[in-house]
């Protein structure tokens, strides 16, 4: 009774705010757009917004943002929960994603035009347990991969990585010169879970159902050996003696000004990092290039990629056709240039015929061949199952400090999936 | 106390039972006091008794009997916690009580400005101790820190304070003791102004040495004040969360990790009902060591 009287208040509020909005523009159809309220993602909202309008004068588009982060996430599940979610919506893919119950809430979108021009790495992770999909990619993609010093290849006569082996004999070689090869920032614990997560690429190409059989408890970190991998790497290069002397203490900001003053070599990190250099070091933003993690083949090299968030269109909407236009919008190639005209051009996006702008820096540019026709990529775990462990960030600096092997890590992570697994109430375990 | 003598004095002219129960104050007079008590203390308690018990995600809670307290006695990090957080108890109390003694001592000497000297010593505790664990987190780096620095001048590699594993934990207990070591001293200097002269002077005539002074005098009389000493840093030691995670977060890895910032993480995890748990053994743990070192403590005080 009580969610009946809170339901029919918010309607109520609703349909005032949709009558003064109404009455104030006298344009045939309103929708409402919910994004969160950090400035880059405003400035993308806006000039979408813009756009979509000037293609379609009779709808008009309110911009609402939100908070971002775990407040974030409970304002959407609220709105959904209570039937007043905004027309169309941004939020997270993947786990999240899974976590407002997209089947129950979202409109089903599997069948649209559009769909055929989005990648199918991003229609992973927005889909619904059902098989249906119920989002749109907004934003550029991540690769979580290594960025190198360009300079100090040149230096030493290295060439770019495909396997891990010849990672490794470059790595011999930089120390060898006296440098820096590996940059770790344990400083700060997070910076030291790349070598694992970003080598999930190279899990998939070995082992390409290790997702649904990690998700419903039948593989293992430890006992999968394409899955171990990573955190070998992580062992291999330290007991390689390749670090910085300071990588225990080291903070995130210090690696990315080692890798681009080549105080460093190579520093595994996720592609947002672009953003940042660019904004810290503009003038030396060519100092740096970048590449996916390497595999054991060079034929089976490929990157693993972190999604952008998507749009969704809530089941209560009253404005169905119009909030599926601007979805449309958002993922035809139009709607790319609306981003890149926002700045958001870090990476490359995922629908079929959207370029980057020409200028970009090449430690992009590095990145676009794992996206382009017959180039290799695929998402990172978070994006395939619920279930990421909160220790892991502790456990990869233990391996990665010479404390833990890496065979005890994983088995230590396994059990740290299985905790989580259990507070999530999966089935299973 | 008071209670006790009333009823002892009344209970010899009347009957105890009818009397006990007649107040100073009216019923309603408690009434405040009680809703508090009940709302923010009592509530809590209980509540966290049963979530304790249950997987909890804030929204719902399944009842799971003692699986949570099964999980966290198996968490790996969770027995070396244990042994971390009675290490660093042992270490901070230890070491307040010889520092605070021998500062102590000194201070009460006589000495050129030991106004001057006794607030600086206490200096440190008046400072906030996440504000003291970034300066020492900076002044311990590997590389640039001012302590390795130093060493380097005269030629010795420091270690890494709080990147290695091994020191990590001592590292940050040692800047406990410096800034808590003002605290047992002032302490220390009340307990030792306040031996009688009379016990020197005797001991003087008898013929002893500074040294024997010290032992035989100055150390068995400043008792009350060692007592005091030992429990308040034995149970802050314990309970010792926020210069740890201010210096290491429990890192590296999980090599200083201690009881109170296990459960911490298990919170910022959102394993609710694991956390709960976790503050249950954390309440039955102090239970366990402060209740019989104080009574220990307090006995032999008694027999002085």
């Amino acid at each position: 009774m009580n969610t009946m009287t809170r339901r029919v208040m918010l309607g109520g509020v609703g349909l005032v705010a949709l009558a003064v909005a109404g009455a104030a523009h006298a344009q045939s159809v309103n929708l409402t757009y919910l994004v969160p309220s950090d400035a880059a993602g405003m400035a993308v909202a806006e000039e979408l917004v813009k756009s979509f309008e000037a293609a379609h004068p009779d709808i008009n588009i309110d911009i609402e943002t939100r908070p971002g982060g775990s407040e974030g996430d409970n304002l959407v599940k609220t709105r959904l929960a209570t039937g007043s979610m905004a027309d169309v919506f941004r939020y997270n893919s993947g786990s999240l994603f899974q976590a407002i119950n997209p089947q129950q809430f979202l409109v089903d979108l599997t069948n649209e035009p559009w769909q055929a021009d989005v990648q199918s790495s991003f229609k992973q992770v927005v889909t619904a347990p059902d098989g249906t999909i119920r989002g749109a990619p907004v934003g550029t993609a991540m690769g979580g991969g290594i960025y190198y010093n360009r300079a100090i290849y040149e230096e030493l006569g290295l060439s770019v990585p495909t396997t891990w082996a010849e990672f490794m004999a470059n790595n011999e070689k930089i120390r060898d010169a006296g440098k820096v090869a590996v940059i770790q920032t344990y400083g700060e614990t997070w910076t030291s879970q790349l070598f694992v997560l970003a080598d999930f690429y190279n899990v998939t190409a070995k082992d390409p159902n290790f997702a649904s059989r990690y998700t419903a408890n039948e593989a293992k970190f430890a006992t999968d050996p394409a899955a171990l991998r990573g955190f070998e790497k992580l062992q291999e290069t330290y007991e390689a003696g390749l670090f910085n002397e300071d990588f225990g203490a080291a903070r995130y900001a210090d690696g990315l000004r080692m890798i681009v003053n080549g105080e460093g070599a190579h520093y595994p990190m996720l592609t947002f990092a672009t953003t940042a250099i660019m904004a810290t070091f503009p003038d030396q933003i060519e100092n740096i290039g970048f590449f996916a993690q390497p595999g054991d083949e060079a034929e089976l090299n490929g990157l693993t990629v972190w999604m952008p968030d998507g749009v969704y269109i809530p089941q209560t909407t009253s404005n169905l056709e119009a909030a599926k236009k601007f979805v449309a919008f958002i993922a035809s190639v139009e709607g790319c240039e609306a981003l890149a005209r926002a700045g958001d051009t870090s990476g490359p996006y995922l629908i079929n015929g959207c370029e980057l702008p020409p200028d970009v820096p090449s430690v992009v540019s590095d990145m676009l061949p794992y996206f382009a026709e017959g180039g290799r990529n695929g998402p990172a775990l978070e994006f395939l199952s619920p279930i990421k462990g909160p220790a892991l960030e502790q456990i990869t600096v233990e391996v990665g400090s010479g404390i833990r092997t890496a065979a005890d890590g994983a088995a230590l992570y396994d059990e740290d999936v299985r905790k989580q697994a259990q507070q999530l109430g999966l089935p299973g375990w | 106390m008071t209670v006790s003598t009333m009823a002892s004095a009344e209970g010899a002219v009347a009957a105890p039972a009818r009397l006990r129960r007649r107040s100073f104050y009216p019923g309603w007079f408690f009434l405040p006091a009680a809703v508090i008590y009940g709302v923010l203390f009592l509530a809590p308690t209980f509540a966290s008794l049963y979530f304790s018990l249950t997987r909890w995600t804030l929204f719902n809670s399944t009842f799971i009997g003692f699986e949570n307290f099964v999980q966290f006695f198996r968490e790996p990090f969770l027995v070396q916690g244990l042994v971390n957080t009675v290490i660093y108890a042992v270490v901070t109390s230890g070491l307040k009580v010889v520092i605070g003694l021998l500062l102590g001592v000194l201070l009460t000497s006589q000495i050129q400005a030991r106004g001057y000297l006794r607030s600086v010593v206490f200096f440190p505790v008046l400072v906030s101790t996440v504000g003291v664990g970034i300066t020492f987190t900076v002044l311990m780096h590997p590389t640039q820190g001012m302590i390795n620095e130093g060493l380097a001048l005269i030629g010795i590699k420091g270690p890494g304070w709080l990147t290695d594993p091994r020191l990590a934990l001592l590292s940050v207990a040692l800047v406990d003791v410096w800034k808590g070591v003002g605290l047992a001293t002032v302490i220390y200097i009340a307990g030792i102004v306040a031996i009688p002269k009379d016990y020197y002077e005797a001991a003087r005539i008898d013929g002893a040495t500074r040294l024997q002074n010290f032992f035989y005098v100055t150390l068995p009389l400043c008792r009350p004040a060692t007592v005091t000493v030992i429990t308040l840093s034995f149970i802050g030691g314990l309970r010792t969360f926020d210069l740890i995670w201010a210096m290491t977060r429990g890192g590296p890895g999980f090599a200083s990790d201690t009881v109170a910032s296990v459960i911490y993480k298990q919170y910022q995890a959102g394993f609710y009902g694991l956390s709960t748990a976790g503050n249950v053994v954390l309440f039955a743990l102090i239970a366990v060591l402060v209740v019989p070192l104080t009574m220990l403590l307090n006995r032999r005080e008694g027999h002085e």
